[in-house]
């Protein structure tokens, strides 16, 4: 009796008819979710590089303590430091995207608008301290096709690429977010009646949060 | 149905994090992150071998990846199937990573 009640729904164009999603889920959000794992397997693919890159000179790969030990104001013997204030930033400005998709829940344009300058500013803060950080390798004598010590030159190369390539996803996070926050100036989003384009943003700035405890743990502490 | 129809019904489904919530997931995180840190700075590898420490980094930061996905990232709280669709496809990554890891040791093997 069921059966023939949903054939005739189908029929009718109630079900299939289009217009629901089958995820209950926006469909800029489901696109920003599979942009995001095709993203996750970019970043994955230079990992595993590095992986195997590493490994197969494990006997000539320089001490991450050793490469890794300064901070302004103190040029060494303080490995982690810098690293650490640079993780703490962006989970900081995670935190306060995550206010900004609860305000905007809310509707409060004022709140969306404060929480979406703190992730601009945190960003910005991260940026100026990866910016600082590959100044002073450089200066070192680290960069793409070079190395102060013996060890092996592909230690430099992955790692101004990978953290390049997070850095680059830092900066177009940084770019939508304001472009963003324009648009919750304007008022666009409350006229829209949603701010679902915060939440999408959001996802996408999460997204570098959760590659950089990756690249963190496999750069800094490994 | 209209799109705000469509907004009305998905919120009701959903209702975001309170505040309360994000900031117990911040402290995880950060409590995750000074673990890890203690772990590289203050314990001598006399005590925790090299290896040992290595998996403890990388449990930590899978547990830190959860709490980023589940939570700031809102996917506990879609869909199971929705949930399926972006966990299962990463178990390919960890395919590339054994598979690439492997091939490292054997580049060394050789040389």
């Amino acid at each position: 009796m069921s059966a023939v009640t949903n054939a005739e729904k189908v029929k009718a164009g109630s079900a299939w008819g289009g217009g629901r999603s089958p995820f209950s889920i926006e469909y800029g959000k489901l696109m920003m979710w599979i942009f995001l794992l095709s993203d996750a397997f970019t970043f994955s693919g230079l990992l595993a590089a590095y992986g195997s890159i590493r490994f197969s000179n494990s006997d000539n790969w320089p001490d991450p303590d050793v490469v890794f030990q300064s901070a302004p104001f103190i040029p060494s013997g303080a490995p982690l430091v810098f690293v650490g204030i640079m993780t703490f930033i962006l989970i900081m400005s995670s935190v306060t995207m995550v206010l900004a998709v609860e305000a905007g829940h809310r509707g409060s344009r004022k709140e969306v608008t404060k929480w979406l300058l703190w992730t601009v500013f945190g960003g910005l803060l991260f940026l100026s301290c990866q910016a600082y950080e590959w100044a002073h390798l450089h200066h070192e004598g680290y960069w793409w096709g070079r190395i102060p010590t013996e060890h092996n030159v592909n230690f430099s190369n992955l790692f101004f690429t990978i953290t390049g390539f997070h850095g680059f996803h830092v900066t177009t996070g940084v770019v939508i977010n304001i472009v963003v926050l324009i648009n919750v100036l304007k008022g666009t989003y409350e006229r829209r009646g949603h701010y679902l384009m915060v939440e999408k943003v959001g996802l996408y700035w999460h997204f570098v949060d959760l590659v950089w405890v990756f690249v963190f743990t496999f750069f800094y502490l490994v | 149905m209209t799109a705000a129809e469509n907004t009305t019904s998905h919120e009701a489904d959903h209702s975001s994090m309170p505040k309360g919530e994000i900031w117990r997931v911040f402290f995880i995180l950060l409590g995750l992150t000074v673990l890890e840190f203690i772990i590289a700075l203050a314990v001598p590898e006399t005590i925790m071998s090299h290896s040992v420490k290595v998996i403890i980094y990388i449990l930590l930061t899978l547990a830190k990846a959860f709490y980023i996905v589940a939570y700031f990232m809102h996917l506990k709280f879609e869909k199971l199937f929705f949930i399926y669709l972006i966990v299962v496809p990463t178990i390919l990554i960890l395919g590339v990573v054994a598979t690439l890891l492997h091939e490292g040791d054997y580049w060394l093997l050789i040389r």
